[in-house]
């Protein structure tokens, strides 16, 4: 159906997009489990109320998440150009990735710690269990199934936004997407970049959930 | 007998949404070594506020609360916690780590003191053979009945060994006859290990069951106080007669619903 050429650039791509959204993914997980443990453990019914920090850091997530990707991606350049050394390529769209990955997976970690029962979180207290040990042994212990289905949710979203990055010539089934089917009208290799796209969100979120499920031991 | 529990003139409120709750009004008593003490009410009276001012999960605005001598709300964040391990408690929903089996629930209390992996699983199989479920150490606990679920609590509660054990509405959510399998245990406990054990509850048949000496709770203040037996031979209080009166002529879940 298609040359050599136009094959090996589709595996490229295909590389380049997984590359681009697992380190992304990697790299917002850095930023957001933490954000996403502070903003739990903050708000007024976390067990370390803190209103200052809580609405500060609430603040600065809705911030960021309220920016357009295709608009963050153009406005974050000059420091994607700091980091990485230039503002086009696969490398260069982690940054911009990463910074919208961030806040959108700390509000996912936030949501999944505070489904944490609370009564488990007193028992652990009643024991003499400090503030850390309540993090590290209850909240992410107890949230790991909703954490999981998290990171599932997170990694479709980046590979949905590192499509995006195609735009600005990041690379990956994006850019060939674009550059092919839009501005060549090669419809041709316009689907099948999709094809691929659409075959890499099934078996990530196949994955994530039977890992997920695997791991749960609320079931009877 | 010496005292073990001292609480003097605590007071706890809550700011809601319409103004200042007052859960507990200045209330003192004692409670002495080895016995068990039930605090009975109502709900809304202020029980589980009261029992969660003994190990300060909830911090009085005023009062002091001795514990083995020694006052609660001068320690320090460390110190509180060391001082936490001393006094277990076990709760009406069980409150069991969902996503760890019955062994590593029982150890984990044992994780938080410090104690190593292997010497913490050994003490666990002896808990469970304490609470007769040994045969369900790998279990998880969404695969026990509530009745087995509590007797986990009761051996993750022993681990450390504690000298105070407080039971909110312990058997609130259990049926009658496991209800009195959990009492007997309880009683089983005090006798065995000599630990003091506070019973929250508002049901006169479990004070009835186990507690020696009873506190009657009212709208967050303590309006009677003594001896079982003094209680039902003599209520002074028309709180009191109230209690006594729902567990005689109702069953224990129909005492609920009445609430």
């Amino acid at each position: 159906m298609f040359d050599e050429t136009t094959v090996n650039m589709l595996i490229e791509g295909t590389g380049a997009t997984l590359y681009m959204t697992l380190v992304s993914t990697l790299f917002g997980y850095i930023v957001g489990l933490p954000l996403g443990i502070i903003l739990a453990i903050t708000d007024k019914t976390g067990i370390k109320p803190n209103v200052v920090i809580y609405k500060i850091l609430d603040f600065i997530v809705n911030l960021t998440r309220s920016i357009p990707f295709l608009i963050l991606l153009i406005l974050v350049m000059p420091l994607t150009k700091l980091i990485v050394g230039q503002s086009y390529g696969s490398a260069a769209t982690i940054v911009p990735l990463t910074i919208a990955a961030a806040p959108f997976i700390g509000r996912m970690v936030e949501s999944s710690l505070k489904e944490v029962d609370k009564g488990v979180i007193e028992a652990a207290q009643s024991m003499g269990a400090g503030t850390f040990t309540v993090i590290w042994k209850v909240l992410l212990a107890e949230a790991r199934t909703s954490l999981l289905v998290g990171v599932t949710i997170a990694i479709g979203t980046i590979l949905g936004y590192s499509a995006m990055a195609g735009v600005v010539g990041g690379g990956g089934l994006g850019d060939i997407a674009i550059r092919y089917g839009y501005y060549r009208y090669e419809t041709g290799i316009m689907i099948v970049t999709i094809v691929i796209l659409v075959i890499l969100v099934q078996i990530l979120q196949g994955l994530g959930m039977m890992l997920s499920k695997k791991l749960d031991r609320r079931q009877a | 007998m010496e005292p073990i529990i001292r609480v003097e003139n605590i007071n706890k409120t809550f700011s809601a949404a319409n103004g200042q709750v007052e859960a507990v009004k200045d209330i003192s008593f004692t409670i002495e070594k080895g016995d068990i003490f039930g605090i009975i009410g109502l709900s809304g009276a202020g029980k589980s506020t009261l029992v969660r001012c003994l190990n300060l999960l909830e911090r009085p605005n005023e009062g002091r609360v001795y514990v083995d001598g020694k006052n609660l709300m001068e320690l320090s964040e460390k110190e509180l916690r060391k001082e936490r391990q001393d006094i277990g408690m076990i709760f009406q929903h069980f409150n069991l780590l969902m996503q760890r089996n019955v062994l590593d629930n029982i150890c984990f209390p044992l994780e938080i003191a410090g104690i190593g992996r292997k010497e913490a699983r050994k003490r666990a199989y002896e808990l469970l053979e304490t609470v007769g479920l040994s045969e369900k150490a790998k279990a998880y606990p969404a695969q026990l009945s509530g009745g087995q679920k509590q007797r986990v609590a009761i051996a993750r509660v022993l681990a450390n060994n504690p000298k105070i054990l407080l039971c909110d509405e312990a058997t609130s959510a259990l049926d009658p006859q496991t209800t009195k399998s959990i009492l007997t245990l309880l009683k089983d406990i005090n006798h065995k290990y000599g630990i003091t054990i506070v019973v929250i509850t508002h049901e006169m048949a479990v004070i009835q069951e186990i507690c020696s000496k009873v506190a009657v709770l009212d709208q967050g203040r303590l309006v009677e106080e003594g001896t079982v037996e003094e209680l039902f031979r003599a209520p002074k209080t028309e709180e009191a007669k109230k209690l006594i009166l729902n567990g005689k002529g109702l069953g224990v879940e129909e005492v609920d619903d009445y609430v």
